[in-house]
Order: C-alpha cells, then sequence, then structure tokens
C-alpha cells in the first residue's frame, strides 16, 4: 500500500452510465486481495479535492512485450458516472496520468473450502466480487445473483461466466433475466443450499434485505459495504460505520476504510445499519 | 547586498530550515494538522515521519470519545466540511497503544487535547506532564463548555484566558493554543491567551459552515455543520495569521488549507514561524514532504540561507 503515479491504459463505457478502467499497476496490481480497494486521484488539479475509492475488479499480467522485461501488472475497476469525480474521469484516456493508493482495506475472508458459496451483487456493487468469485472457484461451487434496476445495470456477467460461477440475472424491470429483486432469487437458492456461505455487495437497502435473509436462516455472511472518504487510510475517521453492540453510552464506530470495506456480517449494527439515513449513495458533489 | 551576492553567497550550502517555537526545536516548519494525521501510524507506510518538523496527534480528551453520527464528512468546492465529533482513543489509552510507536520517531511530538470542562482540560494537561516523550501540547480550545452553558470557550477572551492559565499551571510543557475562526476578532482572542501563558498560538481551526442535499433536502452532515479545511479557506487562514502575528509577541503557526509549497510560503512571509498541513495529506500523502522540499528550493532561489530571512518578511 503505497501512493503510485501511473497511467490510465483503457477507459471505455461498458454499458449506458458504467465504464471500466484498466490502470498500469507495476508492483500493486497483483499485490491485492478480492474486495480491496483503491483511491484514485482524478486529475493533479482541483478540484475535486478529495480522491474517490473504487473497488479493485480485476488484476493481472498484460501480455509481455518483445523487450525481454517482465510482463507488466495491470488494475482494473469499474465505475458508474455519478458526480464531478467520476464525470471526469470518464473523460481519461490511454495515457493520461493519475495517481492510486492502495491496495487498501480489509478484504474478503474466502470462508470453509468446499462450502457452496453465493455472491450477491447489485448494480456497480458487482465490482469486489469478481476477484473473490475467482478465488471461490478453486474451492467449490460459485454462484452468482446479480440485480440491477434494469438491463443497463447488468455489468460483466459473462466474465464471471467464464470463470465457471454460475450466474442468476434479475431486474426490477425485467428487461434482462427474472423480474423482482435479486433477494427473491437469493431465498430461493437458500432453500436450495441452506449450507451456502454468502458476500453481498450492493446499496444499502440491498444490503439490509440481504442481511435480514441471512440472519434468519443463520447463513455466515459477509459484507462489502461503501462510504465517502477522505484519507482511506484510517486517520481521518470521516468514513465510519456502527459496529456491533453500539450504543449512544457506548459509542462504537469502525473504519469503512480500514476495519472494512469487507466486513463479517456479525461485527456490524443491524439495529441502525440501513435502517437510518446516512449510509452512502455515492458521492454526487 | 543585492539580489546576485545573495544567490552566490546561498549557493553550494543548505539554507537552515530550523525553526523554534517555544524551546521546541524543529528540524523545518512543516507539521500535520492535527485531527489529519491520526496517530503518525496510520501514515507511516506513505511517507518518512522523520522528514516532518513535528508529529502533532490526533486531538486527544481525559476518556475516549466515541464521535457523531454519519455522514461525517462532505466535500464541497476546494474544501471538506467535516462533523467527526472528536472521536478518539482517550489520554490513557493513547499513552498505552499509541504513544510507544510515536517514542520511535525522531522527530518532535505534539499531543493535541481538549476537554468538555475545565476539570477535564486540567486533568489531561496534568498527565501529559509527566511523560518525556511529549516535546510539547497543542489545546484545542474550540469546544464548548458544557458546564456553562455551552459557551466555545475559544469565542470568549475571558473563556479562553480562564482555561489557558489552569492548563498553564497543570503542564510543565511548551503549551501552543490553537485558536477558532469563528470569532468577530481573533486578534483579541489571541492577546487574552497570550496574556494567559500560551506559549505559541496555531491558528486556524475549521470555518464553521454547512452544506444541503438539494435532492434530499437534508444537511449532508448528520450533524449539521461542520468544519470547513482546505484551499477554500486559504485567504481567511492567512488573514487571520497576519493579524495575529502583530497582535502578539509570541510564535504563530500557520493552518489553513496549505496544499503546495508556495501556500506555506505565503503564511511564513506574513509571519508564521512555522505551519501545518492538514486536508491535503488526504489528497496526497506525500505533500507534506513535497512542501518541505518546496520551501527549501524557494530558499535557495531567493538567494536565502536562513527560512528566518523570509519569516515575517511582508512588504506593505
Amino acid at each position: 500500500m503505497k501512493n503510485y503515479q501511473t497511467i490510465v491504459l483503457s477507459n471505455q463505457e461498458i454499458s449506458p452510465g458504467y465504464f471500466r478502467m484498466r490502470i498500469l499497476a507495476p508492483g500493486f496490481g497483483t499485490q491485492a486481495r478480492p474486495g480491496q480497494f483503491i483511491m484514485f486521484r482524478v486529475q493533479r488539479s482541483l478540484p475535486p479535492l478529495l480522491r474517490r475509492p473504487f473497488g479493485i475488479f480485476r488484476t493481472g499480467f498484460l501480455p509481455p512485450d518483445c523487450d525481454g522485461l517482465p510482463p507488466k501488472e495491470y488494475l482494473e475497476i469499474l465505475y458508474k458516472v455519478v458526480g464531478r469525480g467520476t464525470g471526469i474521469m470518464q473523460e481519461l484516456h490511454e495515457g493520461d496520468r493519475i495517481e492510486v493508493l492502495g491496495p487498501l482495506g480489509r478484504g474478503f475472508d474466502l470462508g470453509r473450502a468446499g462450502e457452496e458459496k453465493i455472491l450477491v451483487g447489485g448494480g456497480i456493487g458487482l465490482v469486489p466480487l469478481f476477484m473473490l468469485a475467482g478465488e471461490l472457484i478453486n474451492n467449490g461451487n460459485v454462484r452468482l445473483l446479480m440485480g440491477g434496476r434494469t438491463r443497463d445495470d447488468i455489468l460483466a456477467v459473462t466474465e464471471f461466466e467464464r470463470l465457471g460461477v454460475e450466474t442468476y440475472v434479475s431486474t426490477d424491470d425485467g428487461s434482462l433475466g427474472e423480474e423482482g429483486l435479486v433477494t427473491q432469487v437469493l431465498k430461493r437458492k437458500l432453500d436450495k443450499f441452506p449450507e451456502a456461505e454468502v458476500f453481498a455487495c450492493g446499496p444499502m437497502p440491498m444490503i439490509r434485505a440481504v442481511y435480514d435473509i441471512c440472519h434468519e436462516r443463520r447463513t455466515h455472511l459477509q459484507v462489502s459495504l461503501e462510504a465517502l472518504m477522505a484519507c482511506g487510510v484510517g486517520a481521518c475517521l470521516g468514513c465510519v460505520v456502527k459496529g456491533a453492540g453500539h450504543s449512544e453510552v457506548q459509542p462504537r464506530y469502525l473504519c469503512t476504510c480500514k476495519a472494512g470495506p469487507v466486513f463479517s456480517a456479525d461485527l456490524l449494527d443491524w439495529e441502525s445499519l440501513g435502517k437510518e439515513p446516512g449510509y452512502c449513495e455515492g458521492c454526487r458533489s | 547586498m543585492k539580489n546576485g551576492d545573495k544567490k552566490q553567497a546561498a549557493a553550494g550550502h543548505k539554507p537552515n530550515m530550523a525553526v523554534e517555537i517555544a524551546g521546541i526545536r524543529l528540524k523545518n516548519p512543516v507539521m500535520p494538522a492535527s485531527g489529519t494525521f491520526g496517530y503518525g501510524e496510520e501514515y507511516a507506510p506513505y511517507l518518512d515521519l522523520e522528514r516532518l518538523g513535528g508529529i502533532i496527534t490526533k486531538g486527544l480528551s481525559l476518556r475516549p470519545k466515541g464521535g457523531n453520527q454519519t455522514p461525517r464528512i462532505a466535500e464541497t468546492i476546494s474544501g471538506m466540511l467535516n462533523a467527526i465529533g472528536l472521536q478518539n482513543v482517550g489520554i490513557d489509552a493513547f499513552i498505552e497503544y499509541k504513544l510507544p510507536f510515536l517514542r520511535e520517531v525522531n522527530t518532535p511530538v505534539i499531543v493535541n487535547f481538549f476537554g468538555n470542562t475545565l476539570d477535564e482540560y486540567g486533568e489531561v494537561a496534568q498527565r501529559l506532564s509527566d511523560l518525556p516523550e511529549v516535546a510539547g501540547v497543542e489545546l484545542n480550545i474550540s469546544c464548548p463548555n458544557v458546564k456553562q452553558g455551552g459557551i466555545v470557550f475559544g469565542t470568549d477572551p475571558r473563556a479562553a484566558a480562564e482555561v489557558v492559565s489552569l492548563v498553564r499551571s497543570r503542564l510543565n510543557k511548551p503549551l501552543i493554543v490553537k485558536l477558532t475562526p469563528n470569532v468577530t476578532d481573533i486578534s483579541v482572542i489571541a492577546r487574552a491567551v497570550e496574556e494567559a501563558g500560551a506559549d505559541a498560538i496555531s491558528c486556524i481551526n475549521t470555518l464553521t459552515g454547512m452544506a444541503v442535499d438539494i435532492h434530499s433536502r437534508r444537511p449532508r452532515l448528520a450533524n449539521r455543520t461542520g468544519g470547513l479545511s482546505g484551499p477554500a479557506i486559504r485567504p481567511v487562514a492567512v488573514r487571520m495569521v497576519h493579524q495575529v502575528v502583530q497582535a502578539v509577541s509570541i510564535p504563530v503557526i500557520g493552518v489553513g488549507g496549505i496544499v503546495r509549497p508556495m501556500d506555506a510560503l505565503e503564511f511564513l512571509i506574513v509571519g508564521a514561524r512555522a505551519v501545518q498541513v492538514g486536508t491535503a495529506n488526504f489528497v496526497d500523502p506525500q505533500a507534506m514532504i513535497t512542501i518541505i522540499d518546496g520551501i527549501e528550493k524557494f530558499l535557495v532561489d531567493e538567494g536565502l540561507a536562513d527560512i528566518h530571512e523570509l519569516i515575517g518578511s511582508l512588504q506593505v
């Protein structure tokens, strides 16, 4: 985890309003564990002032050049254009200079080998699940339940399929896959595989619903949370979430950037999470 | 000396960057602002802490403090609002778990602290007095006095003087007092804390602000209001440092929106003997190193052998 000055390799719109950016990641791309993130500095000049956190979608090596040097590492993020920062990012081109801090945060625990694994992704929340799927598939069956408002919000499903993941798509308007919420599909899958472990990332209402389902069935759940962040390294305490056992008298706040962004569900305070306003809806400023 | 001669005089020699604040010798005038640098260890992977003039810790209180509800931060144009709520581990846990790391770092450690009552301020000051590894303290007086109708200590000259003289009497270390800018005339407060025994002043703390989400029509901070920091506040900070420098004879540390070396130079020229860098650490963890190197380069380019030739050199 360091600050790296690097360049954009490619930046393409993969679905209306969603982009995939590949950056050169020498010495840090392949260090990343599933569920970790980077803090992305959109441009050298201000504004926007703060960096933006993005989950890491994929890392790997570029095909070797004929220069005899070892192959170069890359890292990919997928992002949705929601405000000023991502608005500037969508204009970046190959060769543009950027800065990233990372890889940061605590990623997913891979769980028990051999057990069924169910990944639940909502919209752009799909991002950290791809690297996770890549690791889990070595140890057993992996299913991806992918939900979105419309077909435009369903991303990268074929890439999961290429890993060998069974995928199930649902959309609120029925424009792709099953009509309805991804949580309906989750209930059915858990009926069939009651021993499965669940990994979820998506908008807070979805996370909340997934928790309620898993809690009732005593299913082990890990969630990856989103938060507005300033530093990304546990210094500013701006991105906190309430931990299990939190109360007015005994406040217990955990940094999403350092204790998370992935949390085992039993570490969080579900009395408040997703029930109170104040959760992240992306930086629109 | 003519400009050309000066350049020659300085050529080949590194200019002196060291300054002294209230008896604390800093190898250069650049330090992190309290609350933007954790307890130092958070940033250790990203920069060489020993290059810093000093390290100022997150604000500590007598007992651990949980902090505010979320959202706690909001970005604005060239600034950020925060209402963290002074979340901290408390003075005892700081001494047990955080100070051992700082002890090994070869740069002065300045502990920032605050209280909700005079008693709390006095108690923390007493405990800090016993610690040889603490070079000095920075007193945050931008908090409400819960025993006196919530008046903010630092906005009233009498309340400010009262807390400073109490801390002074319980503390055997250099005392820096950090001033809030949310006052009508900062020089009145500056004089009051100087008379009450402050060894140095740092200013400014954040400017109280507010931002609204127009779609939900809710405040963007759970606390409704928060402290504005970042480049947006720098001209206000430079003006206030200028006023305070003229009002007092103790050293002044300039704080507020420093991002680039030239920003720090502005504060030094108006008379700040040192500076603190805050929000910029979030944007670029190397910002303080860039600023230190940039100040040194400026001295060389201007043919100045000593940073003191620059400090307070404002031409009016």
